[in-house]
């Protein structure tokens, strides 16, 4: 074994996208894509559907590899399954007959990833007890997941998605379909732990305004290009006209921001699926 | 043909002194086939596989008939047959709707098959039949060995993968994310799957596979939403199924997989009168917990 005389560089970015370019089906959706996230930033990646949000995400899974250019966790390679990532999908209820109470969601998070009887061990569940604490979802716990509201459901995920004590929090549209009271708890919940425990956040959204209090950041995605910046930097009519290529306005009323005049096919509601597809 | 003359058949093909003599295998084989299949049957209903393992089971039929015919060993045939199919549906057909429509190709080119070798087969029409509708006492102690050690496998294969599995299962999406091996996972519940199904051909017939292999975690999965729990009453309503169908049978004069079919049958009724009264109550405190929080 060799020393490196230097010693281990000093790692600040958690995510670090160098020149990256990815395409989808034949057309670039992104290209020459630097991004860096600190520990502790909370980066919302908007733009409409189609424009290499859900993508992003898989190449910081390792689930797609970048057409060129690199990204690197922490400052190493990304491989599947990497405990510091965690993950918190898109809103998806969990059909009602499903053999999966609130704690065992949360376990999947835990072991779930793990070969082998599946034997319980008392570390497995006093950490499963310690997450359902920290998501205050305690209380529901015991009952089945298929018989909870989707607030319930998706503060579940997020205790899952802490299991492996991450550095990253990876959310794909986690407020999806909930009403403004659990859009605010969970996103709550994911401003806590960042602020807590310096976890960075990449949060994918087609709707800014649950999380606009909490934002550091905002990558914009659209038409195969993107621009980065704080949300009064990004989040307004000239600048969001320039990425569109057409005029588009930035309307902000009550403390929320609506964009409209989005083009056609830039339709600014989620239709995620057919990129995940 | 009189309903006395089918009956007559049916009595033939039980043929009671030699019955007897093998009971105490079959039944040691029956049993553990119940528990193996309501294990792996709670994997089938989470993955949504019921029509896999009857698109299998028809492959299974095809492989032993074809076995039969050669003269070669049975449950190697379908164990051939099974696996074969098992691995096809497992490649082909990752997304659901590839699944079934792949399923629905192969199952009855397998049973065309299975006929064909059936009907140049020249020899005794119990053993055809049997293939079909279950002949646990007309196999032989050396392939029941087999049959018994072949369950053994999937029982420890199971235990091997059943997190990640499970995580797969119930939760893709994440699993994936979480760098389990999906699609490595997804084949070997497969292979599993086609193991058990060539063992379940042999002890209750090709066409009644599902009773042992659907039916008693369709039944628990009614009654419970306990990881552990559901497991356990499946494996226990497979056991008592197998095991009481041929407890039951050796008392009269018929086949065994009717009695085996029919008590699985009830398990589920009943278990589906208590989950629909459980979830009544359920709602009932529910909405009055609800009314207590207001």
């Amino acid at each position: 074994m060799t020393v490196n005389p230097a010693g281990p560089e000093p790692v600040e970015a958690v995510l670090e996208f160098e020149d990256g370019a990815l395409g989808f089906g034949g057309r670039s959706l992104w290209s020459g894509l630097d991004l860096t996230v600190k520990p502790g930033e909370f980066l919302a990646v908007l733009g409409p559907n189609g424009s290499g949000k859900t993508s992003l995400l898989k190449t910081i899974l390792g689930q797609q590899q970048l057409d060129s250019g690199t990204v690197r966790l922490s400052g190493h390679a990304i491989h599947r399954g990497d405990r510091r990532v965690g993950y918190i999908p898109q809103q998806k209820l969990v059909p009602p007959g499903t053999p999966l109470r609130g704690r065992d969601l949360v376990a999947l998070g835990v072991n779930g990833h793990r070969f082998g009887p599946p034997l319980p061990r008392r570390a497995d569940r006093e950490r499963v007890d310690e997450l359902l604490a920290a998501v205050a979802a305690a209380e529901y716990a015991d009952q089945p997941v298929g018989t909870l509201s989707g607030g319930e459901q998706q503060r579940l995920r997020v205790g899952q998605a802490l299991a492996g004590d991450p550095v990253l929090l990876l959310c794909d549209e986690p407020l999806l379909s909930l009403d403004l009271h659990h859009q605010r708890a969970v996103s709550e919940l994911i401003d806590q732990r960042r602020r807590t425990h310096d976890t960075a956040v990449v949060f994918v959204t087609h709707d800014v305004n649950p999380v606009l209090d909490v934002v550091d950041r905002i990558l914009y995605l659209a038409g195969g290009k993107f621009l980065q910046g704080t949300p009064a930097e990004v989040l307004r009519s000239d600048v969001l006209s320039e990425l569109y290529g057409t005029p588009v306005d930035v309307i902000r009323s009550h403390g929320r921001v609506i964009v409209v005049g989005v083009p056609d096919g830039h339709d600014h509601h989620d239709h995620h699926d057919e990129e995940a597809e | 043909m009189t309903a006395d003359d089918i009956w007559g058949r049916l009595f033939n093909f039980a043929n009671y002194g030699e019955l007897v003599a093998l009971v105490q295998n079959s039944i040691v084989a029956a049993a553990v086939l119940g528990i193996v299949g309501g294990l792996i049957g709670v994997f089938v209903m989470q993955r949504d596989m019921a029509f896999a393992v009857h698109g299998i089971s028809e492959l299974s039929f095809a492989g032993a008939a074809g076995a039969l015919l050669l003269g070669a060993n049975v449950v190697l045939g379908s164990l051939v047959g099974s696996l074969i199919a098992a691995v096809l549906i497992g490649l082909l057909g990752a997304k659901a709707r590839d699944r079934n429509s792949i399923i629905g190709v192969l199952m009855p080119f397998g049973l065309g098959l299975g006929i064909l070798f059936l009907a140049l087969y020249p020899g005794r029409s119990a053993n055809k039949f049997g293939l079909l509708t279950g002949q646990i006492i007309s196999v032989d102690i050396p392939q029941l060995g087999l049959l018994i050690g072949l369950s053994v496998v999937v029982l420890v294969g199971l235990l091997v993968v059943w997190r990640p599995l499970t995580f797969d299962s119930l939760d893709a999406d994440v699993a994936a994310a979480r760098g389990v091996p999906s699609r490595a996972l997804s084949l070997g519940f497969m292979v599993l799957l086609g193991l058990t199904v060539a063992v379940s051909v042999q002890i209750i017939g090709s066409l009644l596979v599902l009773a042992l292999l659907v039916t008693p975690a369709a039944a628990a999965l009614r009654v419970s939403s306990s990881p552990l729990v559901v497991p356990l009453l499946s494996m226990l309503f497979g056991f008592v199924s197998a095991v009481g169908g041929i407890l039951l049978a050796l008392g009269g004069s018929l086949p065994i997989s009717p009695y085996i079919t029919t008590i699985s049958f009830l398990i589920y009724i009943v278990c589906r009168i208590v989950g629909a009264r459980k979830a009544a109550g359920g709602r009932a405190s529910a909405r009055r917990s609800l009314q207590a929080a207001r």
